[in-house]
């Protein structure tokens, strides 16, 4: 089988989640990449370093400088008809362009999978992950997502695909990037960090959040996460929501503060290796998957932790 | 400007699922049933663009059974105009849901179609993307904001590295994301005056669509449980476990 990955990538580098999409891919076949973007040969070629990667397809246009959905998934429709499956990390990229494959091509999609069971049947979650489903397609072409916390990352290096540059299409034209407004931050991204502190409405304020996360996240070199909760109420913004909607992150360390532990937030962290629960409410559900729970006020512990550690 | 909007009977979301013993699925018999929350963003951001007057007709429209009127009615309660109901009693995939979705786009022709971003059962998130592909219309999904231009629209969407904003031409498909907005509550006396709304059952043969599945669920399993570890008595001792565990000097 011939699969063709979506290389998420920013116009400079290959971004992590492409690798664990080449492992779900190399599952099934030979691996083949679509990088598309302006100005994206230096990407191809590192794409190109990745394991098991034995071709890739190069869309180079100044209309796909921004990978707008309308404009790549046309490029990876047209290269379906000599691959078998198309995957994408189930990111919001990989998420905005798949189901559009999907449609173009006619094939009912799969997302967000956990596990390649055979070349037809894969595993994925449902209902905020409180059952996995075991899917097996009827469809002749795949198209997949894939859950970054599921697969081992491909190694960035090793890999000697072949670079070839493809069709990138013409502009779509009805849709057109205007801004971005991306958070920057020194610290890790918070699908690949190792420790994550997290933390939710009991901060009670943007001030609180962050004056008392931010300089524990720095003494554990931990990215920062939040509960819906506190993004609704504008304590973070949208970016750090982990849950069912939000990221999915499976850190070393987890560690939950001030977070209750609904289901659509355990969903996007219950994988996470060690569960830390900070609470002050001993009956809180966070305390049900947390491997070390600590009952207490947040506004005292947290500064405390924070010195000693 | 005329609006679209597409709604999903769901499981409530404060229920916790159960796996049927038997492996087949998810036990929804006797549950609480809800609109699927981002399909309630999407019913409260059409009613917010025609209190603006921006748009002057909502139509609500839901694929599923019979009782997925109720859904349809609540979204009338809350400000749409009419609905429509594709009812069956067979489980829709996203593809056929989009395909009878475009089916009805052709016969109403809306300016702009707003759906969930995704469904809190199947968890799919690709209905939206599909239905714009299908319609050769652009898409905005994971909207956090929608702005009518004139005929454009600009969408800010919540990505993973922050916020983008894409300007899109009508008729455009756009999805919603949990900052988008908070759904009011239908008050009593338009829950009384929904339901003398008009409100037209089809089925998916009206729109040609073959809802024949093209997945097969082989099995439901629950996913392995954590267990409960211990509690600490003190941050010494937190500090003590992050050491432990490596992630602290």
């Amino acid at each position: 089988m011939k699969t063709l990955v979506l290389v998420e990538h920013d116009g400079s580098s290959v971004k992590d989640a492409t690798l664990a999409a080449v492992t779900a891919a190399s599952q099934l076949g030979e691996v083949h990449l679509l990088v598309a973007g302006k100005g994206v040969r230096g990407v191809a070629d590192a794409a190109a370093k990745i394991a098991g990667v034995g071709k890739v397809h190069v869309a180079d246009g100044a209309h796909l400088e921004h990978q707008l959905a309308e404009d790549v998934a046309p490029v990876a429709a047209a290269l379906m008809s000599s691959h078998d499956a198309f995957l994408a990390p189930a990111t919001t990229t990989g998420k905005n362009v798949a189901p559009r494959v999907a449609a173009l091509l006619d094939v009912m999609q799969i997302s967000d999978i956990l596990s390649v069971e055979s070349e037809d049947t894969f595993t994925r979650p449902i209902y905020a992950g409180n059952a996995i489903a075991t899917v097996k397609t009827k469809d002749s072409k795949k198209v997949l997502t894939v859950r970054g916390t599921a697969f081992e990352k491909a190694a960035t290096s090793g890999g000697s695909g072949a670079v070839e540059a493809v069709d990138a299409g013409n502009a779509f034209g009805k849709s057109s990037f205007v801004s971005a407004e991306l958070s920057k931050s020194e610290r890790p991204e918070l699908t690949s960090a190792k420790v994550i502190v997290s933390g939710g409405r009991a901060f009670g304020s943007n001030e609180q959040f962050h004056g008392l996360l931010d300089p524990l996240a720095d003494k554990l070199g931990a990215a920062v996460g939040a509960s819906r909760a506190a993004v609704d109420a504008g304590y973070a913004p949208n970016d750090y929501q982990v849950g069912q909607t939000g990221k999915i992150v499976a850190p070393e360390v987890y560690v939950a503060i001030g977070i209750s532990g609904a289901i659509q937030h355990l969903a996007g962290m219950k994988d996470s290796k060690t569960i830390i629960a900070i609470n002050k409410d001993e009956e809180a559900p966070i305390f049900q998957v947390a491997d070390v729970g600590l009952v207490g006020d947040l506004f005292k512990i947290v500064p405390e932790l924070t010195e000693k550690l | 400007m005329k609006l679209l909007v597409a709604v999903k009977r769901v499981i409530d979301f404060n229920v916790k699922p159960r796996v049927k013993m038997d492996g087949s699925g998810v036990d929804l018999a006797n549950v609480k049933m809800s609109m699927n929350p981002f399909d309630e963003i999407a019913v409260e951001e059409a009613i917010r663009l025609k209190e603006k007057g921006v748009a002057t007709e909502i139509v609500a429209v839901s694929i599923g059974p019979a009782k997925a009127q109720e859904t349809l009615r609540t979204a009338l309660a809350m400000g749409a105009d009419r609905a429509v109901l594709v009812q069956t009693e067979e489980e829709v995939e996203p593809l056929a849901v989009a395909k009878i979705l475009k089916g009805i786009a052709a016969e109403e022709s809306p300016d702009l179609i707003i759906l969930g971003k995704q469904a809190i059962d199947d968890d799919s998130n690709q209905t939206g993307q599909m239905l714009a592909a299908l319609l050769g219309w652009p898409q905005g999904t994971f909207a956090s904001k929608v702005e009518v231009a004139g005929s454009d629209l600009n969408v800010t969407r919540e990505i993973d590295g922050g916020l983008e904003t894409v300007k899109l031409a009508t008729p455009a498909v756009v999805t919603t994301d949990l900052r988008l907005n908070e759904p009011r509550y239908a008050s009593l006396p338009n829950i009384m005056k929904a339901k003398s709304k008009p409100l037209a059952t089809k089925s998916p043969g009206d729109y040609g669509v073959d809802v024949a599945p093209r997945l097969e669920t082989l099995k439901v399993n629950e996913p392995p449980k954590r267990q409960a570890g211990i509690k600490v008595g003190s941050v010494d001792e937190l500090v003590g476990k992050l050491k432990a565990l490596g992630v602290a000097k």
